[in-house]
């Protein structure tokens, strides 16, 4: 049954100026990555990751109309959901490093708790372009946390790839874990190939279904909804596709920059 | 014994007669490729006109336990980008059916020429979507019309020599009506049905239609008994191959359609309830029944309902 349920928010909470968590009135099982279809009753439907889980929240940073009208809701209001969708990250060895990028975060945030209830040594990288723009950072609190902003405001200057770059030299990581701007991600992974380090990467593309029938988010010849969104780096090797071009609405072609 | 599951529809040969049905994964020429991998006999794409569509706000596509409701309303990059994807497609080796849209007979014949030009091995014209905006002429507002569907034909036959797929829209008053039409219109092949309805869900606890655009068109095994009828009914009435569409999850449901009179069925909304390679499976089951009831092949079993 692919029908989205009406649950009421339940509380919100600001986590920075442009990202609120809506946590709502049911408890799901989920695994970190996983997303579900979050739906405006008469407006749209889009796919947010999975923040948290008991209860179900999502961490939504406006960016455009749809997060915008979200941000405008409050506890008591009705928004659908369905899922969770798709294929999460899948914890590997005892050590790893995630690397996140703007809200990227939300995902890995909920993957470093379940690695810290199973005790593993985590190093948490966090890329944003300000101070201002970090949340999360008291879940990430029991792993080694590493801040670049692009202006210095916080932690290191520079990039979260450059911090990588520099841990994955020094340590030795089962796999690194990855979520953020595409471009970003490619760089996370090419990194990894050079150390020979496995990675795991959460991608995204415009989606309808879901549930793995229309299509739209195909990434090369994989579904983004069903293969994905987590793609490991046998899969990341063969996606021609990957930090290349996504595809609009329509289905036509955009390039990254 | 061994079944021979080989189809031949017009000039259009199949090593199976599992067909990607339009709308489905079509989206790109990777991804029917995949489709054509693991088992499909031929591969259709998602419909395709003249210009970038954006279609219908989410939620597009919406399942309950027995069917599929969709609106994503025709999106489509437009034609011109659309031709490099079923190049990609034809690495699947099998036939690749391009599925046009358009609102008038010129404007079909001038996609259907580019489509072979893409080298498509065969068209299917769609006169069926049921998901339009009201005052759009597109869809099944041509092929609930006898003489509109037959111009359109008429039209794309006058331009291409690969096979004319025309598919069907069940909701029409008399289902035979439009199959003579477009008998007469010479196309090669009929497929039918295309989505039933359209119909609506209304979510109670916000009292607003789910789907973005309100309404949208039925598919999956819930609408499996209209589309054997519809097929029957074509069989019984013109002399052209049928590709059955409608509900086919089993191989038992593809032996039903045949029955009816399909010569190939065309398989959709089952990838959802049993995976992409629901092409193998309902093969599979298909060779079975086959072989377990003595026939040697689809040829003995097509149109057996008939039958006095």
């Amino acid at each position: 049954m692919e029908i989205p349920e009406v649950l009421e928010i339940k509380s919100i909470m600001k986590e920075n100026w442009k990202t609120k968590t809506f946590f709502f009135y049911k408890n799901i099982e989920a695994e970190p990555g996983q997303f579900v279809m979050v739906w405006i009753p008469g407006m749209d439907e889009k796919p947010f990751a999975v923040a948290f889980t008991n209860p179900l929240g999502i961490t939504v940073t406006k960016v455009g109309p749809f997060s915008s009208r979200l941000h405008q809701m409050g506890e008591g209001q009705k928004l659908g959901i369905r899922g969770p969708y798709g294929r999460g990250f899948e914890l590997k060895g005892q050590k790893i490093c995630i690397v996140g990028g703007g809200y990227g975060i939300v995902p890995l945030s909920f993957l470093a708790e379940k690695a810290f209830s199973k005790n593993y040594d985590v190093t948490v990288i966090v890329g944003a372009k300000t101070k201002d723009d970090l949340f999360f950072l008291e879940r990430l609190k029991k792993s080694k946390l590493i801040i670049t902003t692009d202006d210095g405001s916080a932690g290191i200057k520079g990039f979260a790839t450059d911090a990588l770059k520099d841990q994955i030299e020094k340590e030795n990581y089962a796999c690194v874990y990855t979520c953020g701007p595409e471009i970003m991600m490619k760089k996370v992974f090419k990194i990894c190939e050079d150390y020979a380090t496995e990675c795991q990467a959460s991608l995204e593309r415009y989606m309808k279904c879901g549930f793995g029938v229309c299509g739209q988010c195909c990434i090369d010849d994989l579904m983004v909804c069903k293969d994905g969104p987590v793609f490991n780096s046998e899969q990341l090797r063969k996606l021609t596709e990957f930090g290349v071009f996504e595809r609009d609405k329509s289905g036509s072609k955009i390039y990254f920059q | 014994m061994t079944s021979e599951l080989n189809v031949k529809l017009a000039e259009l040969k199949l090593r199976n007669p599992t067909i990607l049905a339009s709308g489905f994964l079509g989206v790109s020429g990777k991804l029917l490729k995949r489709v054509a991998m693991v088992g499909a006999g031929a591969v259709t794409t998602k419909s395709v006109g003249k210009e970038p569509r954006k279609g219908h706000p989410n939620p597009t596509v919406l399942e309950f336990d027995s069917w599929m409701m969709n609106a994503i309303g025709l999106s489509n990059p437009g034609y011109e980008k659309f031709k490099k994807e079923i190049k990609i497609a034809k690495e699947g080796q099998v036939p690749v059916i391009a599925n046009i849209f358009a609102g008038d007979p010129e404007d079909f014949a001038f996609l259907a020429k580019e489509m072979e030009d893409a080298k498509a091995d065969a068209i299917e014209l769609n006169i069926s979507c049921p998901n339009l905006t009201p005052g759009e002429c597109l869809g099944q507002s041509i092929g609930k019309n006898p003489d509109l569907s037959y111009e359109v034909i008429k039209a794309v036959k006058k331009v291409v020599k690969i096979p004319v797929i025309t598919k069907l829209t069940p909701n029409v008053d008399d289902i035979k009506v439009i199959a003579e039409a477009v008998e007469r219109a010479n196309t090669d092949i009929i497929s039918a049905i295309n989505t039933v309805g359209p119909g609506m869900v209304i979510d109670v606890e916000t009292a607003k239609p789910v789907l973005a655009n309100k309404f949208g068109g039925l598919s999956g095994p819930a609408i499996h008994p209209i589309a054997v009828k519809c097929v029957y009914d074509i069989y019984k009435t013109v002399k052209v191959p049928i590709i059955g569409i409608g509900g086919i999850s089993h191989g038992k449901d593809a032996i039903e359609m045949i029955m009816a009179g399909a010569s190939a069925v065309g398989i959709g909304t089952a990838i959802y309830y049993r995976g992409i390679d629901v092409f193998k499976k309902v093969c599979d089951e298909i060779m079975e029944f086959l072989d377990s009831h003595g026939y040697s092949s689809l040829e003995e079993i097509r149109g057996l309902a008939h039958r006095d």
